[in-house]
């Protein structure tokens, strides 16, 4: 074939050389791609954005030695001496005193729905045995199901029983306060005693590879039928945006299943990670945190105007899971806001669940809060992904 | 029966713009029951976003319409019920099977036995024996016949068909045209937009657009005759150089080339017929008077329209 005629002859006159040849069409494609890129609005602004985002969020929302734990009181002991103490408990910054537990059963309680971390429990003749000489116990209970976010105030409670008294130890009692403390601060550490990490890990595992895996497989599900050309097809049908979210979230529930079967066999297996609670409560629950994932997901879909976006809403979404739900860092280490932004997610709420149902033997009364908030989660998504849907292609 | 029920599509003066483009402008159409009305005009005529308004998937600026006496506005979900829509790019899943495809179709559509629906499509088809074979894996003539095959499927009483021979080869668009025929006599209404001059021979009725403007519409003869153009067929040698001189030669409306001859055309029959005694004694070029055919008419509508922008 000729070259047209119109064009000058050294126009059409390749580089010399095969590399620079290679070189300049590296360059084509380069070009091209950023072109491609810059186009695409949404992605251009992401490229800045997450990284600044994410950085600033963790960078001041992580805290590996949180103070301020939710804590209850036991006690019908209600002389100075015992108020000084828990004074003293106090005055660490470790221990919110929270509530005041009307007897063991409610102090278990507030264990077992996460309202307490602590509870400080002081028998009732406490200060009269102490006056004696008797070298009472105080009994501090910690739920060590995360043995990251307890150590600190365990440590700090110890350190404190010393000195706790030594203001109310006067006259007559002074004699009480010369070496060691006059009483004895036992700690309990309930659920995982030997403080091992895994045991608290495992169960959050599911709950983030669960995260991970739901959003990614609803997010392209909108995307990939515009981009292959069928949506256009599917809305002209009689079909409604509402049936094409349920039949597309089905599926991918029995897949979430599915793997939440895998994990919790092999954390049986692998890491002696023991489920203590029903197996009823635990599954569930964990198809309603499923279900509220693959709306986030199918929600996403319905925003992003191709692959890559929903891709990137995904991990947009996924960072903060990690980080801010309690997973890798305590969540009461957080600041208030990052605490706020936690409560947001559906992950923190399904940790507590997991983590309460596998290693506390909590129950569907227990949870009712956090369940509720999956649930609520779960409807907010729909119906934002059913109002988002565009039946037309105005 | 009525006269209303005659009428399959009623749209009068729809209009939609886009991005403050006017693309559909004041388009108006009735189509009648049974008829195979050809929908042409040049790429990006508005064609697509009308056959969209049509059938719910955009909604008009303004401009009223019906399709089968349902409200384009109001009555979508009516519409997506009985209207089949065949997009211009294959709109079928690609990774699902032939016979997958046309059962979801049956599914959709809420028919009662959607196997038996699809069986029997498939074996209409003659795709019985490909039943198991990715959708994706046909080549473009099957594409257009699966894809016929799934929009006919749940008994659509109008079909609107976008560009659906757009890349297949003659053979597989005969076949398609002699179905389209074989459907209209059992009485389904179908708009279908093509290029192909051939094909919209073969419509009861043609529209033609331009800029997202009615320009002509009518059966063939009706259009042909009410482009009053006098044409003249030159063949002989060095047409290519006759054509630029001729363009630009008062009273000339169309010059174009069919195969080995050109086609010389215009409405001021004088000026045309001076300029065929003219070229014609030069002796080197044969002129002849005949009628002039569809492409000619569109031709001149086509330039007609370009020039009034």
């Amino acid at each position: 074939m000729s070259a047209p005629q119109d064009l000058p002859s050294d126009v059409r006159r390749p580089a010399r050389g095969a590399l620079a040849q290679s070189f300049r069409r590296c360059v084509a494609m380069f070009v091209k791609e950023f072109i491609q890129l810059r186009r695409d609005r949404p992605t251009f602004a992401m490229i800045v954005g997450i990284p600044l985002m994410q950085l600033l969020l963790f960078g001041f929302a992580i805290n590996t030695d949180p103070k301020h734990l939710p804590t209850a009181v036991l006690t019908s002991d209600d002389s100075p001496i015992a108020r000084a103490l828990i004074g003293a408990l106090r005055a660490t910054d470790y221990f919110d005193i929270k509530y005041v537990a009307r007897g063991e059963a409610d102090a278990d309680e507030l264990i077992l729905s996460n309202k307490a971390q602590f509870v400080i429990q002081i028998p009732p003749d406490f200060s009269r045995r102490l006056v004696r000489g008797e070298k009472p116990a105080v009994l501090l209970i910690a739920d060590a199901s995360d043995p990251v976010a307890t150590s600190g105030a365990v440590a700090a409670a110890l350190g404190a029983a010393n000195q706790a008294l030594d203001r109310e130890l006067i006259g007559p009692l002074a004699s009480l306060s010369q070496d060691a403390a006059p009483y004895e601060m036992r700690v309990h550490r309930r659920y995982n005693p030997a403080g091992e990490t895994r045991r608290n890990i495992v169960p959050g595992l599911i709950g983030t590879i669960l995260t991970m895996t739901m959003l990614m497989y609803t997010a392209m599900s909108v995307t990939r039928e515009i981009e292959r050309g069928t949506m256009e097809a599917l809305l002209a049908m009689p079909i409604l945006p509402v049936e094409i979210m349920l039949g597309k979230i089905a599926p991918y529930v029995v897949v979430g299943a599915v793997q939440m079967a895998t994990i919790l066999i092999f954390a049986a297996l692998l890491f002696q990670v023991p489920v203590v609670g029903s197996l009823f409560t635990l599954t569930t629950l964990t198809l309603l945190f499923i279900v509220a994932n693959l709306s986030v997901g199918y929600t996403f879909s319905t925003v992003a105007e191709n692959q890559l976006q929903a891709m990137q809403l995904t991990f947009f979404f996924f960072l903060p899971s990690m980080l801010l739900s309690g997973f890798l860092f305590p969540f009461y280490g957080m600041p208030k806001w990052a605490q706020y932004v936690g409560e947001a997610l559906p992950l923190t709420h399904y940790l507590r669940i997991v983590r309460s149902v596998m290693l506390k033997g909590s129950t569907f009364g227990d949870l009712a809060v956090d369940a509720g908030a999956l649930a609520a989660f779960t409807l907010i998504a729909m119906s934002v992904a059913v109002m988002r849907f565009r039946q037309t292609l105005d | 029966m009525s006269v209303e029920r005659e009428i399959a599509i009623d749209a009068r003066g729809l209009t939609k713009s886009f991005g403050g483009k006017k693309v559909v402008d004041n388009l108006s159409l009735q189509v009648a029951r049974g008829d195979i009305q050809g929908f042409l005009g040049p790429n990006g005529s508005g064609k697509t976003t009308t056959i969209r308004m049509l059938c719910g998937l955009l909604t008009p600026d303004s401009g009223e319409g019906t399709c089968l006496g349902y409200d384009i506005r109001r009555q979508q979900k009516e519409i997506k019920r009985c209207v089949g829509y065949m997009t211009q790019g294959f709109s079928l899943y690609r990774d699902l099977t032939i016979r997958e495809n046309l059962e979801f179709v049956a599914r959709v559509y809420n028919l009662e036995a959607p196997e038996d629906a699809a069986q029997a499509a498939l074996e209409r088809l003659g795709l019985a024996a490909r039943a198991d074979q990715l959708a994706g894996e046909l080549s473009g003539g099957w594409k257009q016949r699966l894809a016929l095959g799934a929009c006919i499927l749940p008994g659509p009483a109008l079909l609107l068909l976008d560009e659906p021979t757009a890349g297949v080869d003659p053979k597989a668009r005969r076949d398609f045209w002699d179905e389209i025929h074989h459907l209209s006599t059992q009485g389904l209404t179908v708009l279908v937009s093509t290029h192909y001059m051939d094909e919209a021979e073969r419509c009861h009725k043609i529209a033609y657009i331009a800029n997202g403007r009615l320009l002509a519409s009518g059966t063939m003869p009706e259009i042909v005759a009410g482009a009053q153009l006098s044409t003249w067929v030159v063949t002989g040698e060095a047409l290519d150089a006759l054509a630029s001189e001729l363009k630009h030669q008062p009273g000339v409306d169309i010059v174009a080339r069919f195969g080995s001859a050109l086609h010389v055309g215009g409405r001021d029959q004088a000026a045309i017929e001076r300029l065929a005694r003219r070229y014609g004694a030069e002796g080197r070029r044969q002129w002849k008077r005949d009628e002039p055919t569809l492409e000619d008419v569109f031709i001149d509508l086509m330039t007609r329209a370009g020039a009034d922008r």
